[in-house]
């Protein structure tokens, strides 16, 4: 979250699109309802009427896969109305800066598309730039090529009665959110979205939220207490596992892993430090290196030197091009590339889409190391339905991990908010922390890697240092991540003594001085002690509900990050009554000669753009400190599948052809034409079928605990009465869902709250599947898991599964 | 001090927390169940199932709505299963709390008889004939600590202190729901220590949500 839980109790308007918070994050509704009680309108869009919906002022339902149209009409509304925040447009974003002439659009593909490597060449995205690199703007916003002319262009083409026709949503429906949103451009208001898996999870769900930035943009919204992009986490610590690099293309804090290419530290930091010219621009990722040198330093210690590169070599490098993802190593898996399998805390075997290929890779496997509370799917992967066990190779170690409430450490939050937690009552039986099974591992590992084995190195000079008395110590593994000074060094004038906590990330260097395990929470643990313990009840001065003394929030404290878009040039706050900082200057003449930022912690430090005469004030700074440029990107180069979102149909799509283009899917969606999937509109699977959670289960785990089970006993589909009427289906039966990926039984739901839709002259019907069953439990085996239907496409840039819209057929199950 | 219970179901979001928390504290076991075809479970009250949110679709001026009720026992004022049992070793009113209490004597009661005199259809009997429902959390109510139903409830939508405070609370809340629900209406308020707000026509919501139908002007 850009924003964080509390914030949103501040909203005027909170939009709810590819979420569904009253039911899969029931505590934020707290914040929620006491944003309605100051007249806050909640907005809800969704193929179903959900539990949000139920609360929600305005419902309005959509097909599955057509958000960026819906978006799309939305950016073309606040244009043609001129509802944006012109100077936080004009200041704050890429708006004016001009693109260069090779830049091109035509029906559904942007200029450089290599059909054949299904790749774009993003060169020809680029800005113009003057001599210094920095882009070239136009004031008046009249260049053919200025982001802004570019924007009306595109989406012109998203006028009410196209998206009305491609998403299924009534054109008075479509303005009734798109006037109500779009009301928060003005200056003193603030909306927000609240997302989760119903964006991420399509083959385009890295471009439904982009529409949605450039929407928070337009408006002024980023920035702002009630404001901002609220991505809804899906458990209570994916947070801390992304910060601390569980995603293969990362290492902790955002840095990128290292790609073949990057022979040395030197070429790998190179390639990975933007570079501004713009005195304004504090472009923070110049300061890469300080983070990627202090990493290694963490990771080897004393092993770690300026003459073997800080370790680099003993770091694992992805081959450049390839990607490792989920997907991709189960299809390694499957095609016997993979030996063994840790499954840590995860239920691959219900969770994962085409759950049968899955299944049959890990029947490939020589070894599996499963750690986890319970049995699951995956664990006993080798005696589920259609397994003979006799031709199973696989040997499966169970080893049993404690609860999170048996044991200590830190989980870290969607608004970015890092909390300690304690342990409460002992492991039961044999259970271990997870940390005291990898100090186990890697005690064990040291010692047979201290003998020999191939490319030692790298686990020989691991530093392994995390134990108190023989037992794993997660405050020293918080230390770590926080970071030390290695040596006495006097940094600004102050003296910094050699093994003490670094107190913020600024101070860290690239010399080998430091060390931290993730910049990003530096800060968090210093001499000061572990602030992610703390639980003061006392506000900010900006009384916003920031609570600063509460926890710690990644980084250094701030509350709402990109803050200083809050303020006007002069740095007072756009909104007098929710303000999150302001800056008290020192004026002379008309001039600020001094000051400070109050309220939350500043993004960047620096003076305000403007005098209080208007004149430029030379120690301003561009708001969004985290981009090369310094502003908020409408026109986003960066993103291999488009600068700006487009609509394209989901790979499997009930309609046969896209209304805005002749470009059916993503163009760079890689998929086998020989594999039996629906092509277009497909008769024998005619029905759009999405997945989602509910309050009753979490993930794969509660249906193994009666009084989760006893709320949600069984695996069911919602249809519209339409659809049940016309398959003779009745509430309570239980019926075939059928996909060309397999089947799938459960019982019918039969309800208002999904209605056929009118896609031109077509009758388009979804049905909708919770996710978290699976054979295992109940131990009955008859709620086996929906992702037995779903297919295996991705989106092209996270590689996250498609599971939100693929077609499928139901019948009675006779 | 007298208590009650304010439950606006219009900020109920059918978590289920309360019906949970129940469970936990009253150290109830799980039923086993059967989708009925709709996301409510269990379908109605038992003998170890003494909260229960009721979910409901109606169709309302063409427009479809999803009604959630958080189902107890009201505690009533004057409770007609006390009455009709006379018997305060089986059913008894606490004196300072107004808890409607059921202990294990009420198995000497004719259970059919106690459950049809209900107005709310709430009571429910074991297999060892005894009858059971909310306790309101009598135990922690006396030691300072709030049912364990509201305490669980992220919304507000359970509200729980004096009798008193609760109505003011109630009427409030009513004035600002009507604003936009003309039809919100406070079930049975002036009978009960549980009031519920709901926006429209309480049968809409659990064909016993009410025992006085004010459009009809009758009583169950």
């Amino acid at each position: 979250m850009t924003n964080h839980w509390n914030d949103l109790k501040n909203s005027d308007c909170i939009l709810v699109m590819g979420a569904n918070p009253a039911e899969n994050h029931p505590i934020s509704f707290k914040y929620v309802m006491q944003a309605k009680d100051s007249g806050a309108k909640l907005i809800c869009v969704d193929p179903r009427l959900t539990r949000t919906a139920a609360v929600a002022d305005i419902y309005e339902p959509l097909r599955s896969g057509t958000d960026i149209a819906f978006l799309g009409g939305m950016i073309n509304y606040i244009l043609e109305n001129e509802l944006y925040h012109k100077t936080y447009a004009a200041n704050y974003t890429n708006a004016q800066f001009i693109v260069n002439e090779q830049y091109g659009f035509d029906d559904g593909l942007f200029a450089g598309f290599d059909p054949e490597a299904k790749r774009y060449d993003q060169a020809l995205w680029a800005f113009e730039t003057d001599s210094r690199g920095v882009p070239r703007r136009d004031v008046t916003l009249r260049h053919e090529r200025c982001v802004a002319r570019l924007l009306k262009k595109h989406y012109a083409r998203y006028d009410l009665k196209t998206v009305s026709k491609i998403t299924g949503t009534p054109e008075e429906s479509l303005l009734a959110v798109y006037k109500t949103f779009a009301a928060t451009g003005e200056p003193s208001k603030a909306g927000t979205v609240m997302y989760a898996m119903g964006w991420t999870q399509h083959s385009k769900g890295v471009q439904n939220i982009r529409a949605m930035c450039i929407i928070q943009l337009l408006l002024g919204n980023m920035g702002l207490s009630g404001g901002g992009i609220n991505a809804l986490r899906g458990e209570s610590n994916v947070q801390g596992s992304t910060d601390h690099a569980l995603l293969y293309d990362s290492w902790p804090g955002y840095l990128k892993v290292p790609r073949d290419s990057h022979k040395t530290l030197a070429v790998y930091n190179e390639n990975n430090t933007p570079e501004s010219l713009d005195p304004l621009s504090v472009n923070w990722w110049q300061n890469y290196s300080n983070y990627s040198v202090s990493f290694l330093k963490s990771m080897f210690g004393e092993n770690a030197t300026p003459e073997n590169d800080f370790g680099y070599a003993w770091m694992p490098k992805c081959k450049d091009g390839r990607s490792y993802s989920w997907w991709r190593l189960f299809k390694a898996m499957y095609h016997g590339q993979v030996n063994g399998f840790f499954a840590w805390g995860m239920n691959p075997a219900a969770s994962c889409g085409n759950i049968t290929i899955i299944r049959q890779a890990m029947t490939r496997l020589d070894w599996m190391v499963h750690v986890n509370i319970f049995d699951t799917e995956t664990s006993d992967f080798w005696h589920g339905p259609g397994m003979k066990p006799e031709t199973i190779k696989t040997e499966v170690f169970s080893l049993p991990a404690c609860t999170w409430v048996e044991k200590e450490g830190s989980i870290t939050n969607s608004g970015r908010w890092m909390q300690w937690r304690y342990a409460g009552p002992k492991p039961l039986g044999e259970s271990k922390d997870d940390g005291q099974i990898i100090i186990e591992l890697g005690d064990r590992l040291k010692s047979l890697y201290a003998e020999g084995g191939v490319f030692p190195e790298p686990i020989r000079n691991l530093k392994w240092d995390y134990t108190t008395d023989g037992h794993f110590d997660p405050h020293k593994v918080a230390k770590a991540i926080n970071g030390y000074f290695l040596k006495d060094v006097t940094i600004n004038g102050k003296h910094h003594k050699k093994g003490t906590l670094v107190p913020s990330f600024s101070l860290l260097q690239d010399d080998g001085s430091t060390s931290s395990g993730n910049w990003l929470y530096c800060n968090s643990y210093t001499e000061e002690g572990n602030k992610s313990e703390r639980r003061e009840q006392q506000d900010a001065a900006n009384t916003i509900g920031s609570y600063p003394e509460f926890a710690w929030a990644w980084p250094l404290n701030r509350r709402i990050i990109y803050n200083r878009a809050a303020v006007d040039l002069k740095g007072e706050p756009w909104d007098p009554r929710r303000w999150v900082v302001r800056f008290d200057g020192k004026v002379e003449d008309g001039k600020y000669v001094g000051g400070k930022w109050v309220g939350d912690v500043i993004d960047g430090g620096g003076m305000p753009l403007e005098n209080p005469d208007g004149t430029v004030n030379g120690g301003g700074r561009h708001p969004f400190i985290m981009r090369a440029h310094g502003v908020g990107q409408i026109f986003g180069p960066g993103l291999k599948d488009g600068p700006f979102p487009e609509h394209y149909e989901p790979l499997e799509s009930p309609i046969a052809e896209n209304f805005m283009s002749s470009q059916r899917r993503n163009p760079l969606l890689r998929y086998s034409e020989k594999r039996d999937f629906p092509s277009r509109a497909d008769p024998r699977f005619p029905i759009v079928c999405t997945t989602y959670r509910l309050t009753e289960h979490w993930q794969t785990v509660t249906r193994a605990v009666p009084w989760n089970l006893e709320l949600q006993p069984h695996v069911f589909v919602e249809m519209s009465h339409e659809l049940a009427k016309m398959k003779k289906i009745k509430t309570g039966e239980r019926v075939l869902v059928e996909s060309p990926r397999g089947k799938l039984e459960c019982t019918a739901v039969v309800t208002h709250r999904l209605k056929p839709m009118k896609i031109v002259d077509q009758t388009v019907h979804q049905v909708g599947i919770p996710w978290h069953f699976g054979w295992r439990w109940p131990s009955g085996g008859t709620e086996e898991s929906v992702n037995i239907l779903v297919a295996t496409t991705t989106d092209p840039v996270s590689e996250i599964p498609e599971y939100k819209a693929f077609m499928v057929n139901v019948s009675k199950n006779s | 001090m007298s208590k009650g219970f304010f439950i606006d179901t219009t900020r109920c979001i059918a978590c289920k927390a309360c019906q949970v928390a129940c469970k936990q504290w009253n150290r109830l076991p799980a039923e086993k169940t059967v989708n009925q075809g709709n996301l409510q479970n269990p379908s109605d009250f038992s003998f170890t199932t003494y909260k229960l949110v009721r979910m409901n679709e109606a169709i309302i001026d063409g427009k479809v709505h999803w009604l959630f009720f958080p189902d107890q026992c009201r505690h009533c004022r004057v409770p007609p299963c006390l009455l009709w049992a006379q018997n305060t070793d089986a059913i008894y009113q606490d004196k300072d709390t107004g808890a409607v209490v059921y202990t294990s004597e009420t198995q000497h009661l004719k259970a059919e008889d106690i459950i049809g005199v209900c107005p709310y259809n709430v009571p429910r009997r074991g297999k060892d004939g005894l009858l059971a429902k909310c306790t309101m959390c009598n135990d922690r109510v006396k030691n300072g600590m709030e049912p364990a139903c509201v305490k669980a409830c992220p919304t507000g939508a359970l509200n729980f202190g004096d009798l008193q405070a609760m109505r003011a609370m109630a009427s409030e809340r009513l004035a600002a729901v009507k604003q936009t629900c003309p039809d919100a209406s406070l079930l049975d308020s002036n009978d009960v220590r549980v009031i519920y707000l709901t926006a429209f026509v309480p049968q809409k919501y659990h064909n016993y949500a009410a025992a006085f139908d004010a459009k009809h002007r009758r009583t169950r």
